[in-house]
């Protein structure tokens, strides 16, 4: 009983936190695709909504995913000013590759690798593709799972949704 | 105990009150469930469960405030399902930790993981797809103390299913950035690092001196130059004998890696080459213990990863024991308005892998065996697997794209799956793909999926007649071929349907469809998928770490959520 009561309090106590405020991102690094280190709270757009897209090379939804909205990515920056930043969680060894197959691919966003699955496991993913997107105070509003085609017109409602 | 109930209740209170100003922290975490149940199906040897239905779970939760995180993760095989180690078994917090960081210093104290450079002398990871968790547990830290350099140390022991391995894991990492700790703006970047690792474990053997301390270090470079790029790394361990009383059984040589790639890349285009060698480098957390749990290095192979199912039918599976591979590739972006990139360009992917033994095998009881050439050994080798395969994917109109792949695959299916040499012998399949996806109306989309294998037997084969030991005949699985349609609702719905047929099975009992039906319903950050078919037995690998996956027939049901 008093085990009850204790779990009880705790989960109170950590729902009334987790409740009072908005998602933000968690201070954990990533690297860059130069061999780099960055802090991912850093990233920034001037105010105007991120997207966050974990993926990895051999996920062939998260490739129709990114592909899909890079057709469109000049529009929906000029559009709303949004900017996308690519998490490869491609691991150690095979995260060498990134870099030349980003550039192949002719994308033009940001990309980070997070090798050890530091962020991944901070955001809570389980499965990729797994989209975050973040209003201009990088305070996460909406999240997706998953892709079939035609999901970058729903991320795209929801980034209007921000900026109006 | 009241009091501290109390004193927790004050506190929620007092927390709730202030939760307006100040920065309480936040909780989240996610949800899985994997359930199955298993039939027998006698056709494609599926074995019913006693329990009918297994089940998987797992849920994750963090709090984080500020420089500060802290987490568990529950888990629960009730029971594991029959592609896990039925060590999996029974609920627990198997996983918490607590970290902070200030002033450049990161300390971790409980569970985590880490890897050291790419991973060949010390990965500790999770892939609960194929069943590995080997987190450590103990203390690690991390310190940047100028601009540029990076240093990691940690102390613990190796996760294994619901315990921990024997061997305790002192491990040190530094990584220098050339450029930015000499702050030089040259075009050339230069990231130099090195690693070492010592495993203890008792010794216990009566007759022999077997070393308790097992050392293994490591050091790499990466050098970058506008889209040129090379990383190389290079690992040695000191000799590792298992415990056993007979001096022939005992192997003392010592193991190495070295693995090698160079990049070039400009937009729409890239090339890659990559080499590696391994031998004798399996490093576990326990010396005498076998299988993937007690991994605790982690070199994967160099072949391509399909994910279309013919062509991921026969995978490559790393022989850390010893091997030599490597791999080329080349990414081309046909540009928009050019005769093959048409209105909307055209993607290449041309992939080549070999992977073979080294010659003279791999090094067993002494360092002495003749390996020359040392480094690129690949004639007359004993074939492993070699891969060639080529990938166009296009978008025709605004309707319809397209994929399509063509690949050769050698697969010496006796020694990757350690049958007696001659069973079954070396196949060589040609594999043909289509996926073209077709937009009805806005969100509707449906995809169909072809897929054909066919296989050859090239070598030993006849010569054996395929005969086992004890006197079965065992005949070939010969060709396949595989449809799929999807049809998808964006952005909540899914719904495929597929048949992999054994049409050319040598024997005709087992020419059997394995027929799976999927649906799915997503939104947000929750994922619910249904299923029911059969599998084929076969082997499943993420990164040339694989696992064998049983024959299934039942039902299945996943649950996927994140908060």
């Amino acid at each position: 009983m008093k085990k009850l009561i204790l779990t009880i309090a705790v989960i109170g106590i950590f729902t009334t936190l987790s409740l009072s405020q908005n998602r933000t991102l968690p201070s954990v690094e990533v690297k860059t695709l130069d061999g780099g280190n960055i802090n991912i709270q850093e990233i920034e757009n001037n105010g105007n909504p991120i997207v966050i897209s974990f993926w990895f090379m051999q996920c062939k939804p998260c490739l129709k995913e990114l592909n899909a909205i890079a057709e469109v990515y000049e529009e929906w920056q000029d559009e709303t000013g949004v900017k996308l930043v690519a998490i490869s969680i491609d691991n150690a060894r095979s995260s060498n590759k990134v870099k030349p197959f980003v550039n192949a691919n002719d994308w033009d966003y940001e990309v980070y690798l997070d090798p050890n699955k530091d962020f991944s496991r901070a955001m809570g993913i389980s499965t990729v593709p797994h989209t975050f997107l973040l209003n201009g105070k990088n305070e996460i509003v909406w999240q997706h799972k998953g892709y079939v085609d035609g999901d970058e017109d729903e991320l795209l409602e929801q980034i209007e949704k921000i900026v109006k | 105990m009241k009091k501290i109930v109390f004193l927790l209740i004050v506190s929620g209170v007092s927390i709730l009150g202030f939760s307006q100003e100040v920065n309480t922290g936040e909780i989240h975490g996610n949800f899985d469930l994997n359930l199955q149940s298993y039939q027998e199906d006698l056709q494609i040897g599926a074995e019913a469960a006693d329990e009918v239905i297994l089940n998987n779970a797992y849920l994750n939760i963090n709090y984080t405030k500020g420089n500060f995180a802290a987490g568990v993760r529950y888990e629960s095989y009730l029971n594991a399902l029959a592609d896990y180690d039925p060590e999996f078994k029974g609920n627990g917090i198997l996983y918490r930790y607590a970290t902070y960081s200030i002033d450049g210093l990161e300390i971790t104290a409980g569970n985590y993981y880490e890897q050291l450079g790419s991973g060949l002398i010390f990965r500790s990871y999770e892939e609960k797809s194929l069943g590995i968790d080997n987190a450590m547990d103990g203390v690690r830290l991390k310190y940047s103390p100028l601009k540029g350099m990076r240093l990691k140390t940690f102390i613990g022991k190796s996760r294994t299913h619901f315990t921990y391995a024997d061997g305790i894991f002192r491990g040190v990492d530094g990584e220098v950035n050339v450029n930015d700790l000499f702050s030089c703006k040259t075009k050339t970047k230069a990231i130099i690092g090195g690693s070492f690792v010592s495993r203890y474990q008792e010794r216990e053997n009566l007759i022999f001196k077997i070393p308790q301390n097992i050392s293994a270090y490591a050091g790499r470079l990466n050098i970058i130059r506008k889209g040129l790029s090379y990383n190389g790394e290079y690992a040695y361990k000191i000799n590792d004998p298992s415990n056993v009383l007979s001096a022939s059984k005992m192997n003392y040589a010592s193991g190495n890696a070295f693995t090698q790639s160079i990049s070039f890349s400009k937009k729409g285009f890239a090339v890659i080459a990559e080499m590696h060698r391994t031998d004798n480098m399996t490093f576990k957390s326990d010396r005498d213990k076998d299988g993937k749990a007690y991994l605790i290095n982690y070199i994967p192979t160099l072949s391509k990863p399909h994910t279309y199912s013919l062509l991921a039918l026969y995978p490559c599976a790393t022989q850390t024991d010893g091997e030599f591979g490597m791999q080329f590739d080349v990414f081309y972006k046909v540009k928009k308005g050019s005769l093959l990139g048409g209105k909307y360009g055209t993607n290449f992917n041309f992939n080549y892998s070999r992977i073979n033994g080294l010659n003279n095998g791999s090094s067993f009881l002494n360092d002495d065996t003749e390996q020359a050439p040392m480094l690129i050994s690949v004639k007359g080798e004993e074939l492993y697997f070699q891969d060639i395969n080529l990938e166009i994917s296009k978008k025709i109109n605004k309707q319809v794209r397209a994929n399509f792949v063509i690949a050769n695959q050698t697969y010496n299916k006796d020694f990757l799956e350690g049958h007696v040499p001659g069973d079954y012998g070396v196949l060589s399949s040609t594999i043909l793909v289509a996926d073209v996806s077709y937009k009805i109306k806005k969100g509707h989309t449906v995809r169909v999926e072809l897929q054909t294998l066919k296989s050859n037997q090239l070598e030993n084969y006849s010569e054996h007649g395929g005969i086992y030991e004890n006197g079965m005949e065992e005949p070939a699985e010969g060709d396949w071929s595989m449809a799929l349609i999807e049809y998808t609702i964006s952005p909540h719905w899914f719904l495929t349907v597929q048949d992999m047929y054994n049409w050319g099975n040598e024997n005709t009992a087992k020419q059997l469809h394995y027929i799976n039906l999927n649906a799915g319903f997503n939104k947000g950050a929750n994922r619910f998928s249904i299923g029911y078919g059969k599998k084929r037995e076969g082997i499943f690998c993420v990164g040339g770490i694989c696992k064998f996956v049983p024959s299934s027939n039942g039902f299945s049901l996943n649950i996927s959520s994140s908060f």
